[in-house]
């Protein structure tokens, strides 16, 4: 049995653990609470505690479990609501109440449930690590797929038809070193990223149902993305509507040292919100992790490897997975904090000089990969981390670091904001690196000159970035008649495009078909306005005209009438212009 | 089981730490009772123990400790104070002693200062709007009950008037119940904390408030203990007595100063401009103590208040701040020179929860539409103004024109008004609309076509 040593915060050290090894889990002191060893010299070991030690004293026992932090992968994740350690937080309220009590540790699973097991596989059947034995109906959404753990080879022995708790064992297989079994659910590791056959390049969309997203920065399924912006920029809106909204089959959301109210904004809300394809709650392909700003800061360092290791576990049975890192700036400053009180010397901001590295880590277990299997079968990881740099100012190491790692950038932009232009995406300063690859896509997929309109629309709104800086000096008045027409086709792409209401319920998810007429419609605007510009009409005159008002209320319009308003947009717009034209 | 031991072994004192050496197992954040040789006594906490060694933090001031006569006791009990009812209408200091010469709080319950956080899964979403009377507040920031909304200020505005303003009108429209106050000052002059202690009077809240003051005067090293007394004192009437309690902290920059201390003394790898690494995670054990909780009654609103040094928003204490609360109410100094009160500016501030206490059945349906509409028009204006200054007002197109005329307006007319002026919310949107209409209507891209309809004042 250890004794501890010396406790300071979250750090105890501790000595004469038996059996000590990096990274197993201990229990600290007379309440058992959970820890993780990060560090050794000689006999003494350096644990993070996962709990508030107050009251612990030197002198108190400390034992290991023997194994490293893991997490239970089996039925009943799905619409749970974890720590950063996987503990299910409904079951630590019916057991401590209303605030979280120390030394409570619920599995995380109920593993009385039993869950209905239909096998897909029969005896004498060759199976290999990774193969579908037999699915369970976790939710009306996600089927609950059972895979063959990790080291399991052989020929099917048994497998059972029926009703089974979460680690129970539905069949054995024969193997070159006898009968082995297969349970349910597994557990694994959350420092180590589960295997795959082999990662592809990401080349289909992850659709958003955000036009700033899906028209101008696209993110690829398996892609990486990091959204840093300053505080009332908006990245929470962005993250819950991504959550809401994306087409990723299984989304895991980990608040990571963020507000309580924001959690229970979604656990509020998402009960409530359907999927816009399956008309099913989308609360049923959640998983959400809430390790809120005052819970144990070392649980916020475990929170993201949990997040990702769930994802993971989804992505190999072949769905696509997205997860909402909220925010990864928390976390960094949580190994910033564990890294200061043992002693390490700092890098950059006082952060430790494995940052970098922590970083890169995290994000490369996102991707689009063909699954373990002994068959054809591809899922995906895609992250989205939001980065919060002190000031805004993404000079700091954590946003410089995760921009080297990421393929998408959305730079949320506080003066946007406060203007209350949503989402306060800079166009300008933004990039997805995927916007060549997913522009085939969209050209196949949506209309044929998606990707030039896109290019079209940036190049007006680049254009309109320079003229703005001549309008400065000069005034607007001073500038010639076919600039100002730049400058109000950008007006207008900025106002009836790039904004979108996150709490209109029709603006609130827009679909590529809209998205694309949307844009064209302002693009045929531009070609009209041209025209009459051309034939010394000002763009003052333009302005008056009623079909503006009908362009700014294309958002409003309910999906099964996007068609009809558009032709009759297009029509109005052409009427009108060549009205006030002929009229000269 | 340390209870009668005393040690005399302190080795050295250091800032406002005592390390104590040959103790016996001690627990960490165990309350201290330390004694000076000419019998006085203070109180202290464990930061870090080790086998044979503690260091204590000594809330107060160390004047007079030394390291031969000065003896040393843990409690072996974590930080506690006793709460009752009788709290109300009384002032304590920030270790919740006595300061208005009556005696100590008796009661049965003693509960730890340092609060176990709420699970999120029992938090209930706050969404009860709760009318302020300040337009730029009700109109385009809107708090909620169970919100922690600061004030952004800076040294000479009238930031304590306006939380005295929203102290004094703060209501929930469907309960005629007011507020309970809990007060905790934090390195205040005694001046200001007057003026608080007058205004609850004047209005009464005096009665149904727990004052907590620790003044400039006072032991610097009270104040990291302070903002946990009071809200444990907050929680009891909030989640035992059913009361709907608003928590006004300041200043919180005073606090952030103690803790910079405390962990220079500590020789720790200092963060951004010295403050600790950790100042994140700290300071949100005192913000994400207001909230609702799911079948309980009562709730906590907090009100911090803090002064940013130089009105710089990026400060570390302002920018963690930001980034824990859900908003921020922003004075402005440009406002109050020009006359303007309340000097808030409405661009940088925010509430993150406004959408669930406003629209229909709950505010009025424009709301949403309304304000955002105000922002965007004063965001052009104000930006617009900023170029007139080098163009000049003749260089500007004649929409440009509106809405520069529009920026003025909107401070005079909207943000404007009296210290005693308690608005509604429906008088608030009127005046809105009132200065919207004086662009034009075709402008009004954020509200839906039935609102300006209903409510707009252009054809009348």
């Amino acid at each position: 049995m250890g004794k501890i040593l010396r406790v300071a915060g979250p750090v105890v050290i501790a000595e004469e653990i038996e059996n000590a090894r990096m990274y197993d889990v201990v229990r600290v002191g007379d309440l058992g609470l959970l820890g993780e060893i990060i560090g050794m010299e000689r006999e003494k070991a350096t644990i993070q505690v996962y709990e508030d030690t107050s009251g612990i004293r030197p002198g108190e026992n400390i034992e290991s479990t023997g194994k490293p932090l893991s997490v239970v992968l089996a039925p009943g994740l799905l619409s749970s609501i974890y720590d950063g350690v996987q503990r299910p937080l409904d079951v630590i309220r019916a057991q401590g109440g209303d605030f979280i009590q120390r030394g409570i540790y619920p599995t995380p699973v109920d593993m009385k449930k039993k869950w209905k097991f239909t096998p897909t596989i029969k005896k004498g059947d060759k199976v290999s690590p990774g193969d579908i034995v037999g699915i369970v109906k976790e939710t009306s959404l996600i089927d609950h797929r059972i895979m063959v753990p990790l080291g399991i080879e052989g020929t099917v022995e048994t497998i059972e038809d029926g009703e089974f708790t979460p680690l129970q064992t539905v069949g054995t297989v024969l193997t070159k070193s006898g009968i082995k079994e297969i349970p349910m659910g597994q557990e694994w590791p959350v420092r180590k990223p589960r295997p795959v056959k082999n990662k592809l390049p990401p080349e289909i969309p992850l659709v958003t149902g955000q036009r700033v997203i899906d028209s101008f920065f696209p993110v690829a399924k398996g892609g990486t993305v990091a959204v840093p912006g300053p505080f009332g920029s908006g990245k929470t809106v962005v993250q819950h509507q991504l959550a809401k909204w994306a087409d990723s089959e299984v989304v895991v959301y980990d608040g990571c040292g963020e507000r309580g109210n924001e959690m229970t904004e979604i656990l509020t809300t998402f009960p409530e919100l359907v999927d816009p394809k399956t008309g099913k709650p989308i609360m049923e392909r959640t998983v959400l992790i809430a390790n809120t700003s005052n819970m144990p800061v070392a649980a916020r360092e475990a929170s993201i490897y949990t997040g990702v290791t769930i994802a993971e576990y989804f992505r190999d049975m072949g769905y696509n997975v997205a997860i909402m890192a909220d925010s990864t700036s928390r976390w960094a400053e949580a190994l910033r904090e564990i890294s200061g009180r043992l002693e390490e010397m700092p890098g950059e901001e006082g952060y430790p000089a494995y940052l970098g590295r922590r970083i890169a880590e995290f994000y490369e277990r996102s991707g689009n990969a063909t699954v373990l299997s002994s068959g054809n079968r591809n899922g995906s990881v895609t992250i989205i981390g939001a980065v919060s740099p002190p000031g805004g100012d993404t000079s700091e190491p954590v946003s410089q670091n995760t921009l080297r790692v990421t393929r998408v950038f959305w730079a949320l932009d506080a003066s946007l904001a406060q203007r209350r232009h949503f989402p306060s995406i800079n166009w300008l300063n933004s990039y997805s690196l995927y916007s060549q690859e997913l522009g085939n896509w969209f050209n196949k997929n949506v209309k044929e000159d998606w990707y030039s309109s896109y290019q079209e629309s940036m190049s007006i709104l680049e254009k309109e970035a320079e003229l703005q800086e001549v309008a400065q000096l000069v005034g607007y008045d001073a500038l010639p008649e076919n600039e100002k027409e730049v400058l109000n086709i950008a007006k207008s792409l900025r106002e009836d495009f790039l904004q979108q209401s996150a709490f209109d319920e029709t603006d609130t998810y827009c679909s590529l078909k809209k998205q694309y007429l949307m844009l064209k419609s302002i693009l045929r605007m531009d070609e009209f306005e041209k025209y009459a510009v051309s034939k010394g009409i000002a763009v003052s005159e333009l302005d008056t005209l009623a079909f503006k008002e009908k362009l700014s209320r294309f958002k409003e319009v309910k999906e099964e009438s996007i068609d009809a308003y558009y032709e009759s947009l297009i029509k109005e717009m052409e009427t009108e212009i060549k009205g006030r034209v002929d009229k000269q | 089981m340390t209870s009668e031991i005393r040690y005399k072994t302190v080795n050295k004192i250091a800032g406002p730490l005592l390390f104590v050496e040959r103790v016996d197992n001690i627990g960490y954040n165990e309350m201290v009772e330390i004694t000076l040789g000419n019998g006085e006594t203070r109180t202290g906490q464990v930061l870090d123990t080790r086998k044979g060694m503690a260091i204590v933090q000594v809330f107060g001031s160390t004047t007079g400790l030394d390291t031969v006569n000065t003896s040393v006791k843990f409690r072996g009990e974590i930080a506690r104070i006793p709460v009752s009812d009788e709290m109300i209408g009384r002032v304590f200091n920030g270790l919740g002693e006595p300061l208005d010469g009556m005696s100590s709080v008796v009661s049965n319950e003693k509960v730890e200062i340092i609060g176990n956080a709420i699970n999120p899964y029992s938090r209930e979403e706050p969404s009860e709007f709760i009318q302020t009377g300040i337009s730029t507040i009700d109109g385009m920031n809107t708090l909620v009950r169970g919100q922690k909304l600061p004030i952004f200020s800076g040294s000479g505005l009238p930031h304590n008037k306006i939380a005295a303003q929203i102290a004094r009108q703060a209501k929930v429209l469907s309960s005629s119940e007011g507020f309970s106050i809990v007060f905790g000052a934090m390195g205040i002059t005694s001046e200001e904390a007057n003026f608080f202690i007058e205004e609850f009077r004047k209005t009464g809240s005096l009665m149904r408030s727990v004052l907590f003051l620790n003044l400039a005067s006072s032991p610097s090293m009270e104040r990291i203990i302070l903002p946990r007394v009071a809200l444990t004192a907050a929680e009891y009437l909030a989640y035992e007595k059913d009361m709907h309690v608003l928590v006004i902290l300041t200043d919180m920059t005073n606090y952030c100063e103690s803790l910079r201390e405390v962990s220079a003394a500590r020789e720790e790898v200092p963060g951004r401009r010295g403050y600790p690494g950790y100042m994140y995670t700290d300071l949100s054990t005192i913000y994400e103590r207001a909230g609702k909780i799911r079948g309980r009654n009562g709730s906590i609103t907090q009100l911090p208040i803090l002064s940013m040094p130089s009105d710089d928003m990026t400060h570390p204490i302002p920018d963690l701040t930001g980034y824990i609360t859900e908003g921020q109410v922003f004075v402005s100094r440009e406002l109050h020179r020009r006359g303007i009160y309340p000097p808030i500016n409405v661009l940088p501030s925010l509430s993150r929860l406004m959408n669930q206490g406003i629209g229909k059945g709950r505010t009025r349906e424009d709301h949403r539409g309304v304000a955002d509409q105000l922002y965007s028009a004063y965001g052009r204006g104000t930006d617009l103004k900023s170029l007139s200054a080098i163009v000049g007002t003749e260089a500007l197109g004649k929409e440009d024109r509106l809405y520069l005329n529009f920026a003025s307006l909107f401070e005079e007319k909207f943000v404007n008004q009296g210290f005693n002026e308690d608005r509604t919310i429906e008088k608030t949107l009127d005046i809105g609309w009132d200065v919207l209409s004086t662009l034009p209507e075709r402008e009004m891209k954020r509200v839906k076509r039935e609102f300006i309809e209903r409510y707009g004042k252009w054809r009348k």
